[in-house]
């Protein structure tokens, strides 16, 4: 229990401080704070509908939170997940406006296990074996296969096979009987949450409780150490990112089935780096990603209510989960803080000491 | 192939470098030093907001480039604070400043300019030809109707190589990001150098946002950068943390990027020309240049008091 809590407090502390400074930014520039956080709040979580809202912004983030939180477990910085999230999306539209034949479940899970397939190659085989065998950075390869993946989907629709012919420039919508079923009605909530949790539980089973989790774990935290205990490090480079683009594909494919239904432009989701963020936030904790997802979605969809009822610009959610991040990162800002308040009442005490009571 | 031979294609390939070379540059003071930094998007934003907002404010684009260099200061500086002092992860301070600067400048256009953005009488940079160079055939475009901060740019790639490579500080700013407790025995102020290293990074990042909103542009627009930080990331990592190598990875990056604009006029795909530059990294990071090695420290904070 105490270990639990002392891995709550620095995010706890973080969120709290970032809260009060942006209230203070709020307030300076004319705005009632309170009623800035209240409308943020209940756009998040204020009914039925938004809470759905709320959880399925937080699937896609869920799922490549986990993926980057991997990679980084394996000390790799996939900062390429936008783009294996597209390509994924891309491949699984593909497949869902062709087999139309197949019955609806098989149809579903053959569209979620291509997404999967084209994430981890999209991620695994170029960045990963560049990586393992020639060296390459993968922070560099990761993220130009991002923006050649984009640049791809954009080509589909916009000038290649899988645009529709029309005025929008859009792939063909995949068959009804493919889209995920509703939990809360009138909601954009599916059933991607339960899919969502089910691979944190997987994956967290795998890291934490089997041998290749193990080695995973060993080749992040002592590269050397690993190769000398025998464990072939460049096939856990390619695991690692093969499996981190699995759950952005993943991601991709569930966000096609339950919301998007069709590959169209928007390509700037920022949910690859919103993913970073979150892994960042959970210490690349499986459960923590949870957490750190819904939270970041809850700001996301609260930030929007926020400035339909205040007129704040929405971005100032952003200034937020920066200030977050960077006080989560610089947790010893507390000690630091309080020694400084220290060392300050102590020479104010000990000024008036030596200039003896001050004459009334 | 005639294209080739079209002299705007390379002018517009230096033109296109000026602001990856510059944050790439940023970087390697930053990591060679010691402090990994990929909070160079942000500073460049950072840069070019505020250099757009007091050239309107002052009537002055150059008090403009002043207060943009100033503010990308700063911020790489509470940077640097909670890298060297607090000993935070240096790649999760980056994201944050990152978020943090691509929200403040949003935010912050939004209630000072509203949504029109920023007005249209702003003051830019001026742009320069050189007199001799520019009547040259054929090289004279570089040299031609280019912004002044192109030029300021070449003198930087040179000054920051001489500074890093061939003077006693440079090698002292070297030696705290290969091996600081070697540099602190030897009586070097780790702290200090790695100091220096990241703030005159973040002056040169934010001379590169500038560069978009007052050299190329007079206006600032949300997220203007678009990854062009990530990029100059790359850059530096391909030019093996030395400015001159950065530079050649930005004229790289330039050149296809030119390339790709130039070709969209004889009926290819926009899409797909605009997947060269970045294809091409790939190719060169995997085949050409191998294994590209960080400073040794790189990363590592130093605590002077163990």
């Amino acid at each position: 229990m105490k270990h639990i809590m002392r891995a709550l407090a620095t995010p706890v502390i973080a969120s709290l401080l970032a809260i009060i400074i942006g209230g203070i930014i709020a307030a300076a520039i004319g705005y009632n704070p309170l009623q800035v956080y209240g409308a943020l709040i209940s756009g998040a979580f204020g009914n039925a509908a938004n809470i759905g809202y709320t959880l399925a912004i937080a699937t896609p983030l869920i799922l490549i939170g986990l993926g980057i939180a991997i990679s980084f477990r394996a000390g790799l910085f996939n900062i390429g997940a936008e783009g294996q999230y597209w390509v994924s999306v891309m491949a699984a539209t593909w497949v869902g406006y062709h087999f139309t034949g197949l019955p609806g479940w098989l149809h579903v899970i053959l569209c979620l296990v291509v997404a999967m397939l084209v994430g981890g190659l999209w991620a695994g085989i170029i960045p990963g074996l560049a990586k393992a065998y020639r060296g390459a950075h993968e922070v560099i390869t990761t993220m130009m296969m991002s923006y050649t993946g984009i640049l791809l989907c954009k080509y589909m629709i916009e000038d290649g096979p899988m645009r529709k012919p029309g005025y929008i420039p859009e792939s063909y919508p995949i068959p009804q009987n493919t889209w995920l079923p509703t939990l809360i009605p009138q909601s954009q909530l599916t059933i991607g949450i339960v899919i969502a949790i089910v691979a944190v539980v997987v994956v967290w089973f795998v890291l934490f409780h089997t041998t290749l989790g193990f080695q995973l774990r060993v080749v992040g935290s002592n590269p050397r150490a690993a190769r000398y205990a025998g464990i072939r490090v460049p096939l856990y480079t390619v695991l690692a990112l093969g499996i981190s683009g699995v759950l952005s594909g993943l991601a991709g494919g569930v966000q096609l089935l339950a919301i998007d239904h069709r590959l169209a432009e928007g390509f700037n989701t920022g949910y690859g780096f919103t993913g970073i963020v979150v892994a960042l936030l959970a210490r690349n904790n499986p459960f923590g990603v949870i957490v750190a997802a819904v939270f970041f979605a809850a700001l996301s969809t609260g930030g929007q209510n926020m400035q339909q009822v205040t007129n704040i610009p929405a971005s100032l959610t952003d200034v937020l989960t920066g200030l977050i991040i960077f006080f989560v990162a610089a947790e010893r800002i507390v000690p630091q803080v309080i020694q400084w308040y220290k060392r300050w009442t102590s020479r104010a005490s000990t000024s008036i000491s030596e200039e003896g009571p001050k004459p009334a | 192939m005639n294209i080739l031979t079209n002299a705007q294609l390379w002018a517009s390939t230096l033109a296109m470098a000026v602001p990856l070379a510059l944050p790439a540059i940023g970087g390697t003071f930053s990591e060679r030093t010691g402090v990994v930094n990929i909070a160079m998007e942000g500073i460049m934003l950072m840069g070019a907001f505020f250099g757009v907002a007091f050239s309107y404010w002052t009537g002055s684009a150059w008090v403009g480039l002043l207060c943009g260099l100033i503010m990308g200061g700063l911020l790489s500086a509470v940077f640097a604070w909670a890298a060297i002092r607090l000993a935070a992860d240096q790649v999760v301070l980056g994201m944050a400043i990152n978020i943090f600067a691509a929200g403040l400048t949003a935010f912050l256009l939004d209630t000072i300019f509203g949504f029109g953005g920023t007005p249209p009488q702003t003051p830019q940079l001026p742009t320069l030809s050189i007199p001799v160079l520019s009547s040259i055939p054929f090289i004279g475009a570089f040299f031609t109707n280019q912004s002044v901060l192109v030029y300021v740019m070449l003198v930087i790639v040179v000054l920051s190589h001489w500074f890093l490579f061939h003077t006693r500080i440079g090698l002292r700013m070297r030696s705290v990001g290969e091996n600081p407790l070697a540099a602190d025995t030897a009586g070097l102020n780790v702290w200090r150098l790695r100091y220096a290293g990241v703030i005159i990074g973040g002056v040169l990042s934010a001379l590169g946002g500038v560069y978009l909103s007052l050299g190329i542009l007079n206006s600032f627009d949300v997220n203007m950068t678009n990854g062009r930080g990530y990029i100059a990331l790359a850059a530096m990592i391909f030019g093996k943390w030395t400015p001159l190598g950065s530079f050649a990875a930005s004229l790289l990056f330039g050149f296809a990027t030119a390339l790709g604009i130039a070709l969209q006029n004889h009926g290819i795909s926009a899409n797909l020309l605009g997947m060269l530059p970045y294809l091409l990294t790939i190719l060169a990071l995997a085949g050409l240049v191998g294994r590209s090695k960080a400073p040794a420290a790189d990363g590592i904070p130093y605590n002077p008091q163990r």
